[in-house]
């Protein structure tokens, strides 16, 4: 194998005279055997090996036809070296000649681009060593003597910079995969759970990241601000805690639903006020607040598309390509990141069953035994699953409902402030595996079915999110509704207070009335961003305490109550929890859904979010390595990738949409927040533009925003989104037709010798028997026949005939299939002995066997008789 | 003239200049050789760990890394990267081809043909019968139980025969391999050893 190695490698680098005479010789080689072959009736096993190895080469020989291109540069190279280098060593200093400059610059950029490709050379270490340093070396040398006088100079100066330039990139590069953070944890994932699992961990990394940024966003812009150069706490109503709730606001139990202190602080939207700067920097707040709000949704889109548009240029073979089912799941099913010994035992399960399942597969492909009972049981299961949705939705609705009736009523309990988030919490939890059990009814295939479920959890979490905003709509509604009674409330207190004051003593200024005092607005917005942030919590409550609970509880259960329990409990019952892929990326992704929405009346919620991103990786990652088994079914991560980005898309845009709608139609509080006192939100940019920028700026913005403008705009994205789908239609379709043609042509292929093969024998022999005199007539023929009889080798040993002639050695009867290629047709070398003679044996490679190459010509000739 | 800082073990000491190369040569990164040096070198005895770059380990002793220790294919992987005359130890250069080959940068046709070489169970160049049989045995496991029929095996090797083997010759070689694979979503993300 080592010779074989080296004759590859030999073939690479060798000048191409002598590969091409080289190809000569195998050919005549091949035919000379042929000949031998069948002249000699006795065959024994020692010449399989020779054999083969001139398969080997055959094959090597395609390459070298690929490699080609590269064999030809280097001889050109080499030739030139030494040219050069004569030419360098009698005038080393004196001009070269404008051609010989060219040539020499061409030469020097092969070189380098052969540095730079050595590494997707299949080459052995040393030998890509050395031709690297070879390289190196010429162009080194080399390169200084291009250009003259100054610009020799300049040229040194600039290859300098270039390669000092290479070097940082590559110490760059090297910096920033240090910089991925938790790469070794995920990889220890990796290799006890395959790639799929670890396409969770690595999709929660990337969601880590985009959180960090819109973190930065929020706090760097919004809180800090607001914390340092904004009124300090009590200074304004909408920064203190009423006088009512003041003796609890410290309590623990008020903090934990977000109300005393934490409502009056930074982290909700009420606090903020309307000032429009702030500090010494004047710091335009409320601006900035609606910009980041704006630009959280425009950042997080915009990541989100460039990830799948990168995702999908990456995938360039789709997988719904399913010509070649058994052979990918023979050569790419194993995953060679497992390390693990029990997971490789699963994996070499799961592989058998699919090796097995295939072939059932395609053996009862047409079977069906009752179709009518499984359409039935198919409908069956979906119209429960509906029923369970709508019951989940109503659910929501109701418990929605009842907490505002809750709300209004003093010294409630625990329970009853947190039904809402309960009933979601629960819901989350029981229904996936209800839906898996009605699943159960309808008997997909696992891929099928998966993908079934996957839609229907998101059905599920989607429309409790969306009942739970129908109804916090209501909510909103109603305490607009309670706003304007309270706006005169407080406008007749604060009147009535000023005049009190004032009819009493006209000299001294009254007193100003106790900012906790002022009776105040619902503010609806804090509402809305504390539902959030409450949900949130909840949410990572459930989540972790299912881990703990579902994983681990389990897990340790299993494994040492199993010493003395009646049956096995890690084979049987219980087991131990599997890691579920699908339904922790879709938790993730509805989890971000709530922070996207809630993130603009809650500022501090991304905070908490970028905690428990932070916190769920290392818990997560303990919880599989200690207490998981791998997924028995298969999830592939490739595959599957753009399939998360997909959900996280669908999600941002459902999640901006309450927003944009909260934000365009509805009344700011009059008494909270940082837009205050406007009609609306997105009136803040109309007011910077009018106050801060000079005056032709306010008019073109009026022109822009004029619908005469917006509505043409529009227009126009619609048709340029129009014409470039019409293009990828186009695309798509040349694909397709390109895809047809050469299966089309696979197929001719398979069928033209499938016809040979068996139809027409009769037609081969005539073929044959004619063939032998019009090829001695004319040896110009010969060379084109042989081409195209080459291709069907195959055909002609399988012949009747030919197989008889054959049946006597063993290598026909053992593995005549796997020589069939490299024996020719009969006819092709019957004319052969002519051009025998001239056979120059190739120096490198040691004779195949003793006995003389040449075949004797009377043998090949009467070859076609039998 | 130190290769690394970071590693601060006992013996890692590549000359800066080969380190470069070797980042050159490879898809891997100065982290990633650096830590291919340490790994190897400390599957090697005490005393030979000062010349790490020189020395060879053995096949047992390359086995018994974690990354190949349930890798059905952990024989020819050493067979293939392997350049002594037995085909069985690796020096650190074979350890580092066959480290590249299978990182995450690599670009899918060197995987491709080392995949090729390594389902070659016979060496000869071309994925006959007989490869894919041992392929089929090598991912079903060693288990009784998981082992396929033979008439199951005949019929699997048949199917992919027939989709793969496009000149009909009754092997699959290495372009029709590639060809194959190629296509295939998901083999250069499975096609991967990281350390």
């Amino acid at each position: 194998e080592d010779k074989e190695d080296e004759s590859k490698e030999e073939d690479n680098g060798s000048q191409q005279n002598r590969a091409s005479r080289r190809k000569n010789y195998q050919r005549k080689n091949r035919d000379g055997k042929k000949a031998r072959e069948e002249g000699s009736q006795k065959q024994d096993r020692g010449k399989t090996a020779p054999n083969k190895d001139q398969k080997v080469s055959e094959n090597k020989e395609k390459k070298t036809t690929k490699r080609g291109k590269e064999g030809e540069n280097k001889e050109k190279k080499d030739r030139k070296n030494s040219t050069s280098s004569a030419s360098s060593n009698s005038s080393d200093e004196e001009s070269l000649s404008e051609e010989e400059l060219a040539m020499l610059k061409e030469q020097v950029e092969q070189k380098k681009k052969l540095i730079s490709t050595m590494r997707n050379k299949p080459w052995r270490m040393v030998k890509k060593l050395s031709v690297l340093r070879e390289a190196q070396d010429f162009v080194e040398k080399f390169e200084g003597a291009l250009g003259k006088g100054k610009g020799k100079k300049l040229y040194a100066y600039k290859m300098m910079m270039a390669k000092k330039w290479v070097k940082f990139k590559r110490d760059f590069e090297n910096f920033k995969t240090q910089c991925i953070p938790w790469e070794m944890k995920i990889k220890e994932v990796e290799s006890h759970f395959g790639s799929s699992v670890a396409s969770y961990f690595i999709f929660l990394r990337w969601m880590y990241g985009v959180n960090l940024v819109l973190f930065g966003l929020i706090f760097g812009l919004v809180i800090i601000p607001e914390v340092l150069m904004g009124m300090p706490y009590g200074s304004l109503p909408r920064k203190t805690v009423p006088r009512a709730e003041q003796a609890t606001a410290m309590d623990f139990s008020v903090l934990w639903d977000f109300e005393g202190y934490i409502k009056y602080s930074a982290l909700f939207y009420g606090y903020y006020n309307n000032q429009r700067t702030i500090g010494w920097l004047k710091y335009r707040l409320p601006m900035a607040y609606f910009m980041v709000g704006i630009s959280v949704f425009g950042y997080s889109l915009m990541v989100v598309i460039r990830s799948m548009a990168r995702n999908a240029n990456e995938s360039t073979a789709d997988g719904d390509d399913d010509n070649f089912i058994f052979s990918w799941k023979m050569f790419t099913s194993w995953d060679y990141l497992i390390g693990n010994p029990e997971t490789a035992d699963n994996k070499f399960a799961s592989i058998t069953t699919s090796f097995k399942e295939s072939i059932v597969d395609e053996q009862e492909s047409n079977k069906d035994e009752n179709i009518h009972l499984r359409r039935f049981l198919r409908v069956l299961a979906n119209v429960l699953i509906i029923c369970c949705l709508c019951g989940s939705g109503y659910l929501i609705y109701f418990v929605v409902k009842r907490s505002q009736t809750f709300s209004k009523m003093q010294n409630v309990g625990w329970y009853e402030r947190n039904e809402v988030e309960i009933v979601m919490s629960l819901l989350g939890m029981f229904c996936p595996p209800l839906f898996e059990t009605i699943a159960a009814l309808e008997n997909y295939h696992p891929r099928i079915g998966l993908k079934w479920q996957l839609g229907r959890i998101f059905a599920l979490f989607l429309g409790n999110l969306y009942t739970f905003l129908l109804a916090l709509m209501d909510d909103v509604n109603e305490k607009l509704a309670e706003e304007d009674v309270v706006k005169n409330i407080t406008h007749w207190t604060l009147l009535g207070h000023y005049n009190s004051s004032a009819g009493n003593d006209s000299t001294v200024t009254p007193p100003p009335l106790d900012p906790a005092d002022v009776p105040r607005g619902p503010c609806w917005e804090t509402t809305v961003g504390i539902e959030f942030m409450r949900l949130t919590v909840s949410d990572i409550l459930v989540t972790y305490i299912t881990i703990l609970v579902g994983d681990f509880i389990r897990a340790c259960f299993v494994r040492f109550v199993n010493y003395c329990w009646c049956w096995d409990l890690e084979a049987g019952f219980p087991s131990y929890a599997e890691f579920d892929i699908s339904g922790n990326v879709l938790g993730l992704v509805f989890n971000q859904g709530m922070i996207w929405m809630g993130s603009f009346y809650a500022p501090g919620l991304v905070g908490i979010n970028v905690l428990r991103l932070l916190t769920s990786m290392y818990f997560q990652c303990w919880a599989v390595m200690s207490s998981n088994v791998p997924h028995a079914r298969v999830f592939k991560a490739s595959k599957s990738n753009n399939f998360y980005m997909g959900l996280v898309l669908l999600i941002l845009f459902l999640s901006l949409l309450p927003v944009a709608y909260t934000i365009m139609s509805l009344p700011p509080s009059f008494d909270c927040g940082p837009f205050s006192g406007k009609k609306r939100m997105y009136d803040v940019i109309q007011e910077t533009i009018e106050l801060d920028f000079p005056l032709f700026v306010a008019k073109i913005f009026s022109y822009v925003a004029n619908p005469g403008l917006i509505i043409p705009a529009i227009l126009l994205m619609v048709l340029t989104i129009y014409y470039l789908n019409a293009v990828s239609k186009a695309y798509q379709r040349a694909n397709a037709e390109l895809k047809k043609k050469m299966q089309m042509q696979r197929e001719e292929e398979k069928n033209k010798r499938n016809n040979k093969d068996s139809t027409n024998p009769m037609l081969q022999d005539l073929e044959d028997l004619l063939t032998p005199s019009t090829k001695m007539e004319s040896p110009p023929k010969q060379a084109e026949d042989k081409k195209t009889e080459s291709l069907d080798g195959t055909s002609s040993v399988r012949k009747p005939g030919r197989g008889d002639a054959l049946a006597g050695s063993p290598l026909a009867s053992g593995r005549g299939a796997a020589f069939a290629p490299i024996i020719p047709p009969s006819h092709v070398f019957v004319a052969q002995p002519r051009t025998l003679g001239i056979r120059v044996p190739y120096p490198g490679q040691p004779r195949p066997w003793g006995h003389p190459l040449a075949p004797v010509p009377g043998r090949g000739r009467g070859q076609p008789c039998h | 003239e130190e290769g690394s800082g970071a590693m601060g073990g006992s013996a890692s000491l590549i000359p800066r200049d080969l380190l470069g190369e070797y980042q050159e040569l490879t898809f891997l990164s100065k982290q990633e050789i650096l830590l291919a040096y340490k790994r190897f070198s400390e599957l090697l005895p005490k005393e030979e760990r000062e010349n790490a770059c020189s020395a060879r380990v053995p096949k047992s002793q390359i086995l018994t890394l974690p990354e190949l220790r349930a890798n059905p294919f952990q024989h020819r992987i050493c067979h293939v990267f392997s350049t002594s005359e037995n085909r069985d130890d690796m020096s650190f250069e074979d350890f580092l081809d066959m480290l590249s080959v299978f990182s995450d940068s690599a670009t899918s046709d060197i995987k491709s043909h080392y995949a090729f070489r390594i389902f070659d169970f016979d060496d000869d160049g071309t994925l006959d019968r007989k490869d894919l049989e041992q392929l089929v045995n090598c991912l079903t496991g060693q288990g009784e139980e998981s082992q396929l029929s033979s008439a199951e095996m005949e019929q699997l090797i048949q199917n992919i025969l027939e989709e793969s083997d496009i000149d009909k010759d009754g092997t699959i070689n290495l372009s029709e391999f590639q060809h194959v694979v190629s296509r295939s979503p998901d083999f250069a993300s499975s096609f991967k050893i990281v350390l």
